[in-house]
């Protein structure tokens, strides 16, 4: 029998239902590879017995002749930003530890009512800041993934949902859900060699999902491959009346309608993403890229988004400014950590509990968001880059008149050294360049991986589509699968 | 523009989030790489663009102006809300006091 763990979301469930093992050896086999992964720091906590209480239900409706939902069987990791009902909760933050909640998010509610079941709570960027996985109060995620040089420098798996592209890349689950509010799955995807969906803003529901920039945040799949990440999109997405941005329309059976042909479409280049200095081995992936969606049919014309260089600094105007906002729920009086000094009166509280329970990025992020709102600043700042938000949106408005998705690279670099960049909080935030504009205006967007650079290290592709469009976006993202033929694997070493 | 060592402690303040002397001189150039960078929005001349207010055209809906209608937003949940409080008393939220 070939091993379960190489298996994805697909070929789980097929063979789930065909009777070719059962959800039990599946979950026993992942529970298994999670244990023995304790060196890559994935998960902040492990429930080997959710899985296999999951599995045991879809075995048992099996055996029942019940009709089977569209992940029966998967086991998956859960991003520890999703509300767990009774697990443990913390966005990989201090302020979070110990919370329980006492209800579960929409999504992760999803996922399990169409049979998948739950590996553990994956480690990630504290309240989803940071691109490296070096913000978490639970130490750093390692990267399956190494240089070939011997050093075994310990490699970013990306972030925020770096915990996710770990586990799935080194097939201790074989998926995981991600959430993106400026490239937070498509960045860790490309730089774990697996394959990431951001879908449209509000197709999957926020509610129960920890809050960093509400009108950023999209819950996405991170898989092996296109047809696994459609899969599991599918059962993550639809409408929810508590998500008050949630999408009111019917979820499109992606998988079904999969098809990497594309004569008659047209893909467009946007000129601004040749920025100076951008490492050549990533433009050498770009123009494979091209040449496959060529291969594939595709017209391919060169577009304009003039607006690109400002999109990264408006990002870091908004989210921030969101994210001050959002996290003043951390008080100490609801929920989580209570700092309380002796004699302290309210006041005090507030301020030991926030200074105690944030870890450093937070607080920057926090203290930039109160500044860009505060009195006196709020239309030189906030304003400004809301406006330049809706003039990165219109350059997609234009473009699409010319194209039907675009392509370019995911990120500026691939993979670097934990500790690498780390000092050096603007030039981390440079990773998201590619990713932002795409979150600033909703679309849908994904990663797909196409290659591996000199070093043996992962590459993405990055393909954006128009509102609502996943599947042309993940169409495309096939046909580019299809054709760069990505095997490489990292040899295991933890 | 730039922020100082006295603007950080306000705005740290204003976050509530405490910060010792050293802490404040280490965020005042970190902050300031940041605020330097943003300046650059200032370029683009924005003079007739609307701010974005919604990234997809949607309409904010209302629910049924009635009470617990779905159990999981509706109300009679206290233990639930108070489960997870630092100082949970006698069916509320406890604080330290606040009124002399």
């Amino acid at each position: 029998m070939t091993e379960l763990t190489n298996l994805g979301v697909a070929a789980i469930r097929d063979g789930v239902k065909g009777g070719d093992f059962s959800a039990r050896e599946v979950a026993e086999a992942f529970n298994a590879n999670v244990a023995a992964a304790a060196d890559l720091n994935a998960f902040i906590v492990t429930t080997p017995d959710k899985a296999l209480e999951a599995a045991d239900a879809v075995d048992a409706d099996r055996a029942a002749g019940k009709e089977l939902g569209s992940m029966a069987g998967v086991p998956i990791g859960m991003k520890d930003l999703f509300a767990t009902r009774g697990v443990q909760t913390t966005a990989a933050s201090h302020i979070l530890e110990g919370f329980t909640p006492e209800y579960e998010s929409t999504v992760s509610s999803n996922l399990w009512a169409a049979g998948a079941g739950m590996l553990g709570k994956l480690n990630m960027d504290q309240f989803a800041m940071g691109s490296s996985n070096e913000t978490s109060y639970f130490g750093n995620v390692t990267s399956p993934w190494r240089r070939p040089d011997g050093s075994n420098t310990p490699m970013s798996p990306g972030g925020s949902s770096g915990g996710s592209s770990a586990a799935v890349a080194a097939h201790l689950a074989p998926a995981a859900t991600g959430t993106d509010t400026g490239g937070s799955i498509r960045q860790p995807a490309a730089f774990a060699g697996i394959t990431g969906v951001k879908p449209t803003y509000g197709r999957c529901s926020r509610w129960g999902v920890v809050a960093f920039a509400s009108s950023l945040d999209q819950a996405g799949p991170m898989a092996h491959d296109v047809r696994d990440c459609a899969i599991m999109l599918g059962a993550m997405a639809g409408f929810d009346p508590k998500d008050s941005t949630s999408l009111d329309l019917p979820v499109p059976d992606w998988e079904a309608a999969l098809n990497s042909d594309m004569k008659g479409k047209t893909v467009g280049i946007p000129k601004e993403y040749r920025m100076e200095g951008t490492d050549p081995e990533i433009l050498k992936s770009w123009d494979d890229g091209i040449a496959w969606l060529k291969d594939a049919g595709a017209q391919v014309v060169d577009i304009s988004l003039p607006h690109t260089k400002y999109a990264l600094p408006a990002y870091y105007i908004i989210a921030p400014a969101e994210a001050s906002s959002n996290l003043a729920r951390y008080d100490g009086v609801r929920y989580g950590l209570r700092d309380l000094p002796e004699g302290a009166g309210l006041q005090d509280m507030y301020a030991a509990t926030r200074s105690a329970g944030f870890g450093d990025e937070v607080k920057r992020r926090i203290l930039i968001g109160t500044y860009v709102l505060s009195a006196g600043f709020y239309d030189a700042y906030y304003n400004q880059a809301q406006k330049i938000r809706t003039l990165v949106s219109q350059d997609y408005d234009n473009a699409f008149k010319q194209c039907d998705v675009i392509l370019a690279p995911t990120t500026p670099t691939a993979s670097f050294g934990l500790g690498e960049k780390s000092d050096d909080p603007l030039g981390m935030y440079l990773n998201d360049v590619y990713a932002v504009p795409a979150s600033l205006a909703g679309l849908p967007a994904m990663s797909v991986p196409c290659g591996v650079n000199s070093e043996g290290l992962p590459l993405g592709l990055q393909i954006v589509g128009k509102a609502f469009d996943e599947q042309g976006v993940m169409n495309a993202g096939l046909a580019i699968e299809e054709r760069a033929g990505f095997t490489a694997k990292p040899e295991k070493w933890w | 523009m730039s922020v100082d060592k006295e603007t950080v402690a306000k705005i740290a303040s204003l976050a509530r989030i405490q910060m010792d002397d050293e802490a404040l001189e280490r965020m005042v150039p970190e902050l300031n790489q940041i605020l330097g960078w943003v300046e650059q929005l200032g370029e683009v001349d924005t003079a007739n663009v609307e701010p974005m207010t919604a990234v997809i055209p949607n309409t904010l809906r209302l629910r049924a102006d009635q009470v617990n209608v779905d159990p999981k937003t509706g109300g009679d949940r206290r233990d639930d809300v108070l489960a997870n409080a630092p100082a949970a008393e006698h069916g509320f939220f406890g604080v330290p006091k606040v009124i002399e």
